[in-house]
């Protein structure tokens, strides 16, 4: 029994069985004050708006499983939403088709700079991702000051972001879910995800092992920046509208999600499951806080404390692994 | 002999000579621009913009020595301002225990990250992501709109130029240096932190108390930042509870840090060469004015100046023989 136990706890399953516990908590403590917690209606909105902090997440996780950190992603979701909006307002019909896919081109270039710069030049990922924030930025804001674009949601991202179309499921939760399979099957089942994990566990391990651990690296900052823009295709569809800043609602969740998930900040130890949970965990939390009647400064409070409560409870980190 | 100890003092100034360096020549090219040029109130309005980036940018450095970050500390910079427009005015003696009241506001905002990743072993990174909010949330409570005032004469006094045409901001800015990081850098716990962002196991092996020093490190990181905050009030005598604010503060001292030459990754580094970058930074900003450029332009400028600036280390990516060395 008790080496169950013990198994338990270093095993990766803790995270996601405490984190899961906290959630129904939550649902519970919201429950005492509203009925409507527990009704399906208020689940299905809260997994929908989930989605979004979802999709995100699922290309944070990706980079910090290397070990590194992404602090672009504010500017990007707001470059994946500008942009798909832009482009329908620039080619008309066919920009219209095309909207989706370009702006989440977009998001993967600015990746793949993030990449090139922190596997080629080896620029720390939290200095250089915080650069090429600034230059999305400085990007939109020239774009957007000298003319104005279309920004206007497409039909398409408006039906993908807030449609119901099967089984009465949130397309914006099949579309994360599709995203989430997809990275599941990548980090368990190919050799890309393995060479993940090992690169942000060793990378010198990993590049002697004979992996290009500059190619994994590079490849997984596309996919962040890809998903990022992708949020931001799915919140424009929300909000009917992109507009500037949106994404900076989203940076800290992401990473708060991905940690409270499991995955250890430092690399190479984490599972997807955790991550999905941690961000129903922090979705949840929020849309409490935004419900109950407390003052904005109780909320932000309550918000951090929370986070740091939960971090206690399974996150503590190793007495000396010298 | 002596021609080689100098030789190695240069070498291990290289990174705050050349951020020193850099700041100078930016700083040139805006004077030289400059409409008006080297004159008193020129020169005080960019030291009051500058000190203010470059304490915060001290206290981001303490912590990245260590091998740690702070994410929080443009939180507690708000903190501070707030908690200032509140306390730090009326008589000298109210005004004296208001700034001791900011100062020590600061203080315990470090000594709970402090204790926090000390003691809950958890990852500074993530532990003052938190508490940042936390924080802010403080901030928010004090000061629910902008507003509030601060003692009009010392904010004049601190933020004009002292007699003979220095601005008093260098003058707080040298006490600042020399009261807290001059100290700090030449005592065994700087050394301890320094050693501590080397290699953490092999000062536990040397038998250092890891723990005391993150967290004395973390409280002064803390009261930096507050020093920051409580100038911040003199310069606009209002308190504002803004994330924005405190974000692009954190953002920009982890810039001016890594411009400064500090290693991310710890151990080694000056907070010296973070002023420098601080400075760099600030002026950076102020370029595009006397380049008559749109204020559109200065993000992405910023940006792109900042990618340049570190990517320049990936210059000494060519001298390495070892492809393994490229990975830790």
């Amino acid at each position: 029994m008790t080496t169950l136990a013990l198994r338990f706890r270093s095993s990766e399953h803790l995270p996601v069985a405490v984190g899961a516990v906290c959630t129904l908590g939550l649902l519970l403590v919201g429950s005492l004050y509203s009925k409507n917690f527990l009704s399906i209606d208020y689940i299905l909105l809260q997994l929908q708006i989930a989605s979004f902090l979802g999709v995100i997440a699922t290309g944070a996780m990706l980079v910090i499983l290397l070990g590194g950190i992404d602090l672009s992603v504010p500017w990007v979701v707001t470059v994946g939403g500008m942009m798909s909006a832009a482009a329908a307002g620039w080619w008309g019909e066919t920009g219209a088709v095309f909207a989706i896919p370009f702006g989440i081109l977009c998001g993967a270039a600015l990746g793949l700079i993030n990449g090139i710069g922190v596997a080629y030049l080896r620029v720390p990922s939290m200095i250089f991702t915080l650069g090429i924030n600034a230059v999305a930025q400085g990007l939109i804001v020239l774009q957007t000051g000298g003319f104005a674009p279309q920004d206007r949601a497409t039909t398409a991202m408006h039906a993908l972001a807030t449609g119901r179309s099967f089984l009465g499921l949130p397309n914006a939760l099949l579309v994360w879910g599709g995203i989430g399979a997809a990275t599941i099957f990548m980090l368990r089942r190919t050799t890309l995800g393995r060479s993940i994990y090992a690169v942000g566990n060793s990378e010198r391990a990993a590049y002697l092992s004979g992996v290009d651990t500059r190619r994994v690296t590079l490849l997984c900052f596309v996919i962040a920046g890809a998903c990022s823009a992708a949020a931001g295709v799915l919140l424009t569809g929300y909000s009917t509208k992109a507009y500037q800043a949106m994404g900076d609602a989203y940076q800290l969740p992401a990473i708060a999600a991905v940690v409270l998930g499991g995955t250890n900040i430092l690399g190479g130890q984490g599972s997807y499951m955790g991550t999905v949970v941690g961000v129903i965990l922090i979705t949840l939390l929020q849309s409490i806080l935004s419900v109950v009647q407390i003052s904005e400064m109780g909320r932000q409070v309550t918000y951090g404390v929370v986070i740091i409560g939960m971090l206690l409870l399974y996150g503590r980190g190793r007495r000396h692994s010298a | 002999m002596t021609r080689s100890d100098w030789y190695y003092r240069l070498r291990e100034h290289r990174a705050t000579l050349s951020a020193a360096a850099i700041f100078v020549l930016l700083f040139a090219l805006y004077i030289g621009k400059h409409q008006v040029g080297w004159t008193t109130p020129v020169l005080t309005t960019a030291a009051n913009k500058g000190v203010l980036l470059a304490i915060v940018a001290m206290a981001q450095t303490l912590v990245v020595l260590t091998g740690g970050i702070d994410l929080s500390v443009g939180m507690v910079f708000v903190l501070a301002n707030c908690v200032a427009s509140h306390l730090v005015i009326g008589t000298p003696l109210q005004t004296a225990m208001g700034v001791v009241a900011v100062l020590l506001t600061g203080t315990l905002c470090g000594l709970v990250n402090g204790v926090i990743i000390v003691f809950g072993r958890l990852q500074p990174i993530i532990t003052t992501l938190a508490t940042g909010i936390v924080y802010y949330g403080l901030a928010l409570g004090l000061r629910p709109v902008p507003g509030g005032n601060v003692q009009a004469d010392l904010a004049d006094a601190l933020t004009e130029a002292l007699p003979g045409g220095i601005p008093a901001m260098l003058a707080v800015l040298l006490a600042v240096v020399v009261l807290i990081w001059i100290p700090y850098r030449r005592s065994t716990l700087g050394r301890s932190a320094l050693a501590i962002g080397s290699s953490e196991a092999a000062t536990y092996m040397s038998g250092v108390s890891i723990g005391r020093t993150k967290i004395v490190t973390y409280t002064l990181a803390g009261l930096l930042a507050s020093i920051g905050g409580l100038l911040l009030t003199f310069v606009t005598f209002s308190g504002e509870a803004s994330s924005a604010i405190g974000s692009v503060y954190t953002l920009n001292s982890i810039a001016a840090v890594v411009i400064g030459g500090t290693v991310l990754s710890g151990g080694a580094g000056s907070a010296i060469g973070s002023i420098f970058g601080a400075f760099a930074l600030r002026t950076i900003g102020d370029l595009l004015f006397v380049f008559d450029l749109e204020p559109l332009w200065q993000p992405l400028f910023q940006g792109i100046v900042l990618l340049t600036a570190v990517s320049f280390g990936a210059v000494r990516l060519l001298g390495v023989r070892n492809r393994l060395d490229l990975y830790r």
